[in-house]
């Protein structure tokens, strides 16, 4: 096996400057995804029926289709759905925010359920009405308990937001593909984008366990 | 103060409570009494609404309570509530725990709930741990807490379910004695439990259930020493 980095080196900032748009993706859209999860978790455990109901089919949408589909139907169907042509990073948050709006609201809803019951009775029975008891007194409880699913999605969010690359976003992925096409030679790019998402996805771990190790030591 | 008639409540098929009709007078401490799955906690729920009656009406100063239009958050302020396992917020500090249904419901300010909350861990003689969290309270203190946390809502009544059938032998006097002198400053209280000791000492009335139904009711010393029903006679027989 022969290879040879030196090609690439005067490339590496140009790959390099795609961690930004991969993180500013991962962020927006894990920002979107855990905000609509809530909602969604919410309208799970409503007692309005459609709310439910209507929660239900949205996930099962979303997780019921490839992810890399959505994200082209967002992206090509925008004109028809909108009326005019996204971005494709608007389409990239878009996309990745739907789809784990899906996933957190499944976690949510069991962060929810797994809060004793006794809290919200006792909440109750202190007079407290639906919204503040769930944002002050449940939602902080179920989300402490799920912070390592949370994690574990958001990590997934950061290796699948390189199928990004398939609508045109100038991320790592795509970026690491340019250099390669430009030098005639894919393999050590790829590696390099390959080493740059291990960092990304081990740095978000590592991060993960020290809140929530923090986290642990409040209680 | 508190008057119940003809109280039903079934869960499905269940029958749990079977027409229960029964007045609670202001000031008046009532025990609830009687053998598990009688219905004891489901009735003290009802009185708080925890629980919808099936049938039955509930006035709490001659407001019916049962019906529609009734403010069921209004009514739950006025009616505070101790819970055999604390249900304390555990992510929240003790004083935390005080103050919040008072700012979030009642629009008390900070300083306002905060006096009010500190001088109830004075009463219960928690002063010191003001700011520790739950989770570093002993059984009796968080129940201790927990009474403090009902009483900042500055109900007219409050109701007991089991407060010390959680708790390790040597802790139950403290929070009995919490719950003693409250009963001194005439709080109107209903408690549901089996240390029959207190019953006898601090009640003025003894309620006893016995499947759905309201078997006997009377003062202490009567239903102590000589009970109307063989239910009750039995039931005695078991726990002295
Ligand atoms: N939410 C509920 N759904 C269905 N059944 C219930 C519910 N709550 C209580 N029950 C049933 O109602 C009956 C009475 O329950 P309740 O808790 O009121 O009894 P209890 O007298 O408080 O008993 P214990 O001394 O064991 O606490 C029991 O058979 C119980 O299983
Ligand atoms: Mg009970």
């Amino acid at each position: 096996m022969n290879l040879d980095f030196t090609s690439i080196l005067p490339s590496l900032p140009y790959i390099l400057r795609g961690i930004g748009v991969t993180l500013q993706i991962v962020a927006l859209a894990g920002l979107l995804g855990f905000l609509l999860g809530i909602i969604l978790s919410l309208f799970k455990i409503s007692s309005i029926k459609v709310l439910g109901w209507f929660a239900d089919i949205y996930t099962s949408i979303f997780r019921g289709t490839p992810l890399v589909l959505q994200l082209m139907i967002i992206y090509f169907g925008s004109p028809q759905i909108l009326g005019y042509q996204i971005e494709p990073y608007v389409a990239a948050v878009l996309a990745f925010g739907l789809n784990s709006a899906a996933y957190i609201s499944e976690i949510i809803r069991a962060g929810i359920l797994a809060v004793d019951k006794g809290q919200s009775e006792a909440a109750m029975a202190l007079g407290v009405p639906y919204r503040p008891m769930m944002l002050n007194i449940i939602l902080p409880q179920a989300l402490k308990n799920i912070l390592p699913a949370l994690m574990n999605e958001f990590i997934t969010l950061t290796k699948e937001s390189a199928i990004v690359t398939t609508i045109g976003v100038m991320d790592i992925m795509r970026r690491a593909y340019q250099v390669g096409a430009d030098k005639y030679s894919f393999f050590e790019p790829l590696l390099l984008a390959g080493l740059i998402y291990y960092i990304m996805v081990m740095t978000l771990t590592i991060l993960g366990k020290v809140i929530e190790r923090r986290m642990r030591r409040g209680d | 103060m508190i008057k119940i008639d003809q109280l039903y409540k079934d869960f499905g098929k269940l029958q749990v409570l079977k027409g229960i009709s029964t007045s609670i007078k202001e000031g008046e401490v009532v025990a609830i009494i009687g053998p598990s799955g009688s219905g004891k906690s489901t009735f003290l729920r009802c009185i708080n609404l925890l629980e919808k009656p099936t049938t039955g009406r509930i006035f709490i100063n001659n407001q019916d309570i049962t019906e529609k239009k009734t403010n069921i958050m209004d009514i739950r302020q006025n009616v505070g509530m101790v819970f055999q396992h604390f249900h304390l917020f555990p992510h929240m500090t003790v004083l935390g725990n005080l103050i919040y249904a008072p700012m979030k419901v009642k629009g008390q300010t900070k300083q306002e709930a905060e006096k009010l909350g500190l001088e109830l861990l004075a009463k219960v003689g928690l002063s010191d741990k003001a700011n520790e969290y739950p989770k570093r309270l002993s059984g009796g203190q968080k129940q201790r807490v927990a009474i403090a946390r009902a009483l900042a809502m500055q109900p007219e009544v409050m109701l007991f379910d089991e407060p010390t059938s959680a708790l390790d032998p040597e802790m139950v006097k403290e929070v009995l004695d919490v719950m003693k002198s409250l009963a001194h400053t005439g709080m109107t209280m209903a408690i549901v439990t089996h240390e029959m000791g207190f019953a006898r000492e601090v009640a003025d009335r003894v309620l006893f259930l016995d499947g759905g139904k309201l078997v006997e009711d009377a003062p202490p010393q009567e239903f102590f020493t000589k009970p109307k029903s063989g239910r009750a006679r039995d039931f005695l027989q078991k726990m002295l």
